[in-house]
């Protein structure tokens, strides 16, 4: 398969990051090498074979469906770029 | 006569628990070792000298705490694991001011045991690479050759601890990333099973194969630090309740009769460079000779480990970091219009190249059309390598075989050429898809590059005990690599 620039200018888009000319140049090069070898799963017959997500195979541990306050808010805006203290801010959208 | 920060943990322990050293002294020791090395090593993003001076004098204040594992030790952790109150940059610009609010399960567990934390390990950024040259911040350098990479992506853990500046450091492992720089460096590096040690607080890259690990000089100080980090976590769903094993105990074996070790085929094969085949193969004759029984094994899917592994982590990191947007941590773009527009500047100046990369391959595999050509693909073939591991260790107690292809190379050999440093990887990866304990031990060094070699051990679910009891006695009768050659 050919991974031209401009296709990887659309994943770059779809994974919300932006590059340059060159570096979609390279990006390019690189991605038709590793995904050529990533195909070679291709030729391994694996019909029937139940996909495996996770090495650990326990149903998900539940508790009880209960508020819980762990964090005080203060901590929890602390690292943000742009704060008023109580809430994150980002710039107006509408 | 050796060094103070030469000992090894378990030395230190005890002489700090006689009253033979004080915590300060420790403490003082590594901070003056951190200074003659980090200069060439350059393996720490931070060091919390001050913090542990403060920490030291209070603990002698108080007095030796037996009841604590590790009182009074000093180490470092991979800037990867959440520490209250001390940057967690993982390497990257995106969390260059990153200071979390909260400890990971394992740090908790490490001060709960009267560890000294005095400084965070470098590391390719978010843990993606495999020779620690992708950080942001510096490129560690391996104590035995400054030239050459310490591995990755816990490079700077392990030439941390192989330059002697702490006594223990954790390292974390995705694809080999414990291994692959334990094996490059010549320390003993463990790679628990999948669910054994919390992940809380460790920044996920790929969180169905990611796990905290620890490195050390000696395979005893290791089962000592994974002793305390090991455990149940009601807070992680991926941490499993199955009972810690005591792993000092399992280091009094007199000898291996009766223990069967597999030697997979597949990984002595071609690509096996010479001097690490040769150091590896005395290893097992060593075992042999300390009367395990050798048997001969397959893991006949292992050819499509890397392909399978590279998918599922590119496409599980495409999805973590994801949370990496400037609004709620970390870096955040200047002179942005609007909110995709924070989203998208902020991503693209905070993460690196290879950081990149995967996040875009991630997205790609699991984009509309190519979900089930490659994400469910590789995930249909994880299911068969796993199967592949089962069937090998009903026939043997362990697996043995090289932890990496080659020794240390040159620093930017690979940097170029991404899918080159990709298959370097070939002996670790498998492990991490079956979700299996693995071990890295020093084994010699190489012929002709004198470089560390390290031979691996790989063991079943949830026996790290058997793992440490081989390597123990390996250890035991293997000659010391002695002090690295670079510094």
């Amino acid at each position: 398969m050919s991974i031209t620039p401009e296709r990887v200018a659309q994943i770059a888009k779809l994974a919300r990051l932006e590059l340059d000319d060159e570096k979609q140049r390279l990006f390019a090069g690189q991605f038709e090498d590793i995904l050529a070898y990533m195909d070679t799963l291709n030729g391994l017959d694996t019909a029937g074979t139940e996909p495996l997500y996770s090495p650990v195979e326990q149903p998900t541990p539940l508790r009880e469906d209960k508020a819980e306050k762990r964090f005080a808010r203060e901590d929890i805006v602390s690292n943000a770029p742009e704060t008023d203290g109580k809430f994150f801010i980002v710039p107006k959208i509408v | 006569m050796s060094f103070l920060y030469e000992k090894s943990l378990s030395e230190v322990r005890s002489q700090l628990l006689a009253k033979e050293l004080t915590v300060t002294e420790v403490v003082e020791a590594c901070i003056k070792r951190i200074e003659e090395t980090e200069p060439s090593i350059q393996a720490l993003i931070s060091v919390q000298a001050e913090e542990a001076r403060e920490q030291a004098r209070a603990m002698d204040a108080a007095g030796p705490d037996a009841s604590k594992p590790l009182w009074g030790v000093p180490l470092t952790v991979k800037d990867l694991l959440c520490t209250k109150g001390t940057k967690t940059t993982c390497g990257s610009k995106i969390l260059e001011n990153f200071e979390p609010f909260y400890d990971a399960f394992a740090i908790a567990k490490l001060k709960e045991a009267g560890a000294i934390l005095l400084g965070k390990a470098n590391m390719d950024e978010f843990a993606m690479g495999s020779s620690t040259e992708n950080s942001a911040f510096k490129a560690t350098k391996n104590p035995w050759d400054l030239t050459k990479v310490p591995g990755g992506s816990s490079g700077g853990s392990a030439a941390s601890v192989t330059a002697s500046q702490v006594f223990g450091t954790l390292g974390t492992d995705t694809g080999g990333s414990i291994r692959q720089p334990a094996s490059l460096c010549g320390c003993v590096g463990l790679k628990p099973t999948y669910g054994r040690v919390s992940r809380r607080g460790m920044v996920a890259y790929g969180s169905s194969l990611d796990q905290i690990g620890p490195m050390t000089r000696s395979v005893e100080d290791n089962a000592r630090m994974l002793q305390v980090i090991a455990g149940h976590d009601e807070r992680d769903s991926t941490s499993v309740d199955v009972p810690v094993d005591d792993y000092l105990a399992a280091l009094n074996r007199k000898d291996l009769k009766g223990l069967k070790v597999g030697l997979p085929k597949e990984f002595w094969a071609e690509g096996l460079d010479g001097e690490v085949e040769s150091a590896c193969r005395t290893a097992v004759t060593k075992l042999q000779e300390l009367g395990a029984e050798l048997v001969e094994v397959e893991l006949p899917h292992s050819s499509y480990a890397i392909a399978t592994y590279y998918i599922i982590a590119m496409a599980e990191a495409s999805s973590n970091l994801a949370r990496f947007d400037g609004v709620r941590y970390g870096f955040r773009s200047e002179d942005t219009e609007d909110l995709l527009d924070i989203y998208v500047k902020s991503r693209s100046e905070g993460f690196g190249d290879e950081v990149q990369r995967r996040i875009m391959l991630g997205t790609y595999v699991l984009s509309s059309g190519y979900y089930d050509a490659y994400y469910k693909k590789a995930a249909q073939v994880r299911r068969l390598i796993r199967e592949d591991y089962r069937k090998a260790l009903e026939k043997c107690d362990v697996l043995v075989g090289p932890a990496s292809p080659v020794t240390a190379w040159k620093v930017g050999e690979f940097t170029s050429d991404p899918l080159k440093m990709y298959l370097l990887d070939i002996y670790t990866i498998s492990l991490n898809l079956a979700g299996l304990p693995g071990l890295s031990l020093p084994v010699g060094l190489g012929a002709d590059s004198k470089m560390p070699v390290g031979l691996q051990l790989l063991g079943k679910e949830f026996d790290e005990a058997t793992l440490y009891g081989v390597a123990s006695l390996l250890e035991k009768n293997t000659e010391q690599l002695g002090t690295p050659a670079g510094l």
